[in-house]
């Protein structure tokens, strides 16, 4: 069905290499996709195993496998490679497969730099995880790096500052490439208002990123001069701030949440409309509602850090600015359930992880309204109860985003279908273990368990072992996810090019597989190809 | 007929969220309700918020799976077609901005009550270290460490073969508690050493860093006699799990006592750094003082955990000449976890420590430090 297509487009590009040089050299958004959603898999498998290490050792109170200062290093790299290499790399990874097909643009705009954007990663992460096997061993005091602990460390720390800055130049480079692309590259009639919300949330992300990963590289930089050059930035006997870096690295670290979470709004936009058979609900106010949270995000950071002894007047100015959020982030719920109400639902795995999503998201985003309480903050501050938080919003949120984002648009990806059945089981287990894993620390932040403490007392034995079955069951569960997408890339049912019926957007009138070139001429888009029609817009 | 249908479907689901929403918390410890009034202030500001994120959670769960029973398609509904409600938008952007003021005022009130730490009758600081804590109580001029116990400490080696089961209060243990007396209003001045720390008690309702180079506030007033405890809530290095915060709460006439047996303790002190130790005497204080202090990184054996924490036995023998281990010990090695020991400890303890390492692990008598000696370098 697609070969016409595809022969077609060959006449034009014959040129195109052929094994490894295919892969180092593409310049091509499907190619680039791929290859980011592929190296986030291998992080997320690779986080997760540092993950297990530290539920093993919870398991049960005392030492028994690894000694407290390995424990720190995989807490630590857990975070970073979660963070920047899994979610990060796959939601740049479905921009550059998806953005282009839903504006009508060929490619992104610098295909080039799309190609160094994801080549810096591995060797990023290569030096990231080499340090755990230097003789002083891998970064040990938290993702965040706060100095001075971060300073104690060995020469590693200057690996792991290298490895940041190139994840940050690759983001930096990545967001460029997607705004380029869709403020210069939209079809014709493809207005900013009639862009799928998935585009929209990447286009505000962008904006996101370019405005403070430099903010990262700035603070880890100094840290750099200070560990190295003699400099006191954060030095406190040499006139420095300790502070001074948390308020540098939460002005970048609270947008960057939400760079982990916007692109999940986006795709949950998408999804929940398709198996709804209904039209997007409010689609103007998702807009403005992306909007207000990325402005917010920036107003909010020192909620990270209200222990740190602030004055009365900046705790009340940052707990009523982060309650605001709850607003558009309550709109953007409202509209989700508003789309639902009264439409055809059917209940394919794509839309089993986005209502997931939905209402496990809903749960974290409820404990972070309680986060915002500053009284109770100086409680919940640094224990479980956050670990549980930020788990909820970022596995069953952007985690299961993700998901249903490839279970969705792994048809259009592969020309086949996914084993449907299997699918249903990946989610059905990961729901129910992702909550044996997550819900139990909630009780063990409230009853006094601190977070990142490789034993505990007695007390909290019985939260902790539940915990660790629910993280081993959901973590060895991922396998079957990887399973699937293998059985799917290798063969299965042939997808049509609507793969979905309810589905709407114009990355559903090119063929399944998606050929390597499409939309060399653009489509014309007007109101009754847009994937959403608010009355209003 | 249709509507019918959603509200009774609404109602089921509504009962079944509600059980399950109650198992939850059933089923669940909840934040310990303290023994200050702050605490109290917190724990009622707590339960209000989360029972209503728990009621706008259960509504909301209450309509998504009203939508997801009764508009499937495999039932046969047939999809309405509207996309937009400016009439919806503002009621759902206008409630929760009434309810988040609901949620501000109780909540602007505990602030402002907490952060007046005006009127103390007393006043402690508190200073955190890798990996103990120390308090000096300004007016009664007291002072002294309080780290992990033994038991616990012995228990949470790897390999130690105890169940910290049979270890009472693992973990939450320490050598000497921070004793205070009831019914004062105190003052607590935080700050650190080394890295950031964070002060940390449940029952008092609150935590606060301890910042190198700051000086933080916070304040207390206990209402009832009792051990209360808490550890360390700032990730601050490898034993950043073992330092433990214990606080007993006495009634004014033992808190006298206390103070008192302090002050004898004290001046015991002064006089034992003044006078001539012997080797046995400096061995046996020094097993102590180095399992309290130094074995954590440089282990029981000294054997040290390479390359961050070097071993102080190679071959059987203490390396170094006495001098510089002296000057190490004294003030510290810059850039390594090593800090310095000389305004950390009493003059005894380290001329023990020091004769402790410089004679257990080798076969030959090594050298004997005097805590007359150390004295002399503090005052010099």
């Amino acid at each position: 069905m697609s070969q016409e297509t595809t022969a077609h487009h060959d006449d034009h590009h014959a040129h195109h290499p052929t094994g490894m040089a295919r892969w180092v050299f593409s310049t091509n958004h499907k190619e680039i996709g791929t290859m980011y959603l592929i190296f986030s898999l291998a992080m997320f498998l690779v986080g997760g195993a540092m993950a297990l290490v530290i539920r093993a050792e919870l398991f049960a109170p005392g030492l028994q496998l690894v000694n407290p200062e390995f424990f720190n290093q995989m807490t630590t790299m857990h975070a970073l490679v979660m963070i920047f290499g899994a979610v990060m790399p796959a939601f740049v990874g479905l921009a550059n497969w998806m953005v282009p097909l839903m504006i009508g643009a060929p490619d992104m705009a610098l295909p080039r730099m799309n190609n160094w954007s994801f080549w810096i990663l591995p060797f990023a992460f290569t030096l990231l995880l080499m340090t755990l096997f230097m003789p002083s061993g891998g970064p040990a005091s938290g993702w965040t790096l706060y100095p001075p602990l971060s300073l104690q460390g060995g020469n590693s720390l200057a690996f792991v500052i290298l490895a940041i800055h190139l994840m940050g130049i690759s983001s930096i480079m990545g967001a460029i490439n997607i705004i380029a692309t869709i403020l210069n590259m939209r079809a014709p009639g493809m207005t900013l208002l009639r862009m799928p919300l998935f585009v929209w949330t990447w286009l505000i992300t962008a904006f996101l990123l370019i405005a403070v990963m430099p903010v990262l590289a700035g603070a880890v930089t100094m840290l750099l001069t200070d560990r190295f050059f003699g400099t006191s930035f954060f030095n406190a006997a040499g006139g420095g701030d300790p502070v001074l870096y948390q308020h540098i690295f939460w002005f970048f670290g609270h947008p960057e949440v939400y760079i982990l979470i916007l692109p999940a709004f986006g795709i949950v936009s998408e999804i929940i409309p398709t198996f709804s058979r209904k039209r997007l609900f409010g689609y103007t106010s998702m807009v403005y509602a992306t909007a207000s949270i990325a402005f917010l995000s920036f107003i909010v950071w020192a909620h990270h850090m209200f222990t740190v002894g602030m004055p009365l007047g900046a705790m009340l100015f940052f707990m009523y600015a982060t309650m605001v959020i709850a607003v558009p982030t309550g709109v953007k719920i409202f509209n989700w359930i508003a789309t639902m109400w009264r439409g055809s639902m059917s209940f394919e795995t794509p839309m089993l992880f986005a209502l997931g999503f939905v209402v496990l998201f809903t749960i974290g985003g409820l404990s972070g309204l309680m986060l915002a309480i500053v009284p109770a903050n100086f409680q919940y501050h640094d224990t479980y109860f956050v670990v549980a938080h930020f788990h909820y919003v970022l596995v069953t949120g952007a985690v299961f985003a993700i998901m249903a984002a490839v279970y969705y648009w792994l048809p259009k990806w592969t020309g086949h279908m996914y084993n449907e059945k299997l699918g249903k089981i990946h989610f059905w287990w990961s729901t129910i273990w992702v909550n044996v894993l997550f819900f139990p620390q909630h009780y063990l932040g409230l009853a006094g368990m601190p977070r990142r403490i490789p034993d505990y007392a007695v007390q909290f034995t019985e939260f902790n072992m539940i915990s660790s079955i629910g993280g081993f069951m959901y973590g060895f569960g991922q396998l079957l996810f990887v399973y699937i997408i293998w059985q799917c890339v290798r063969g299965g049912e042939t997808a049509n090019a609507q793969v979905w019926e309810g589905a709407r957007g114009l990355e559903w009138t090119v063929p399944s597989p998606a050929p390597l070139h499409t939309f060399d001429t653009p489509p014309l888009v007007d109101d009754s190809v847009a994937v959403h029609k608010d009355n209003l817009s | 007929m249709k509507r019918t249908n959603e509200l009774i479907v609404a109602l089921a689901v509504l009962a079944v969220i509600t059980v399950i929403t109650w198992g939850v918390f059933a089923v669940g410890d909840n934040m310990p309700r303290g023994v200050t009034p702050y605490s109290q202030d917190v724990y009622q500001l707590h339960n209000t918020i989360l029972a209503i994120v728990t009621v706008i959670g259960v509504l909301v769960f209450t309509a998504m799976f009203t939508s997801i029973v009764v508009h499937r398609r495999s039932k046969g509904y047939e999809p309405a077609r509207f996309s937009h409600s400016t009439k919806a938008e503002v009621i759902w952007t206008s409630i929760p901005i009434l309810i988040l003021v609901v949620m501000a005022v109780p909540a602007t009130r505990v602030l402002i009550d907490m952060e007046d730490s005006g009127g103390a009758e007393m006043n402690i600081k508190i200073t955190g270290y890798q990996w103990l804590w120390r308090y000096e109580y300004l007016e009664d001029e007291i002072s002294f460490f309080s780290a992990l116990d033994r038991a616990s400490n012995q228990a949470r080696q790897i390999g130690s073969g105890i169940n910290p089961r049979d270890v009472d209060n693992y973990l939450l243990e320490v050598d000497n508690r921070l004793v205070v007396p009831v019914n004062t209003r105190i003052r607590f001045l935080l700050t650190a050493d080394d890295v950031i720390h964070s002060w940390w008690v449940p029952d008092l309702g609150w935590k606060r860093d301890a910042i190198p180079g700051m000086v933080n506030e916070a304040w207390t007033y206990i209402m009832e006699e009792g051990v209360y405890r808490g550890q360390c809530a700032e990730l601050c290095g490898k034993d950043h799990g073992f330092m433990p915060i214990v606080v007993e709460a006495v009634s004014r006439e033992e808190y006298d006592a206390w103070v008192a047996s302090q002050r004898q303790g004290m001046a015991d002190a002064a006089h034992d750094a003044a006078r001539l130790w012997t080797r046995d005497e400096l061995m046996d204080r020094g097993a102590n003082v180095y399992q309290a202090q130094c074995a954590a990184c440089h282990q029981p054996d000294g054997s040290g955990l390479e390359p961050a924490f070097p071993a102080l036995a190679r071959n059987g023998a203490p390396t170094g000449e006495l001098n510089s281990h002296l000057d190490v010990v004294m003030h510290g090695r810059e850039g390594t976890a090593m800090t310095g020991f000389g305004s950390r400890l009493e003059p005894q303890d380290i001329a023990a420590a020091l004769t402790y390492t410089r004679n257990a692990w080798s076969e030959e008598e090594g050298e004997v430090v005097q805590p007359a000696t150390i004295a002399e370098l503090n005052q010099g």
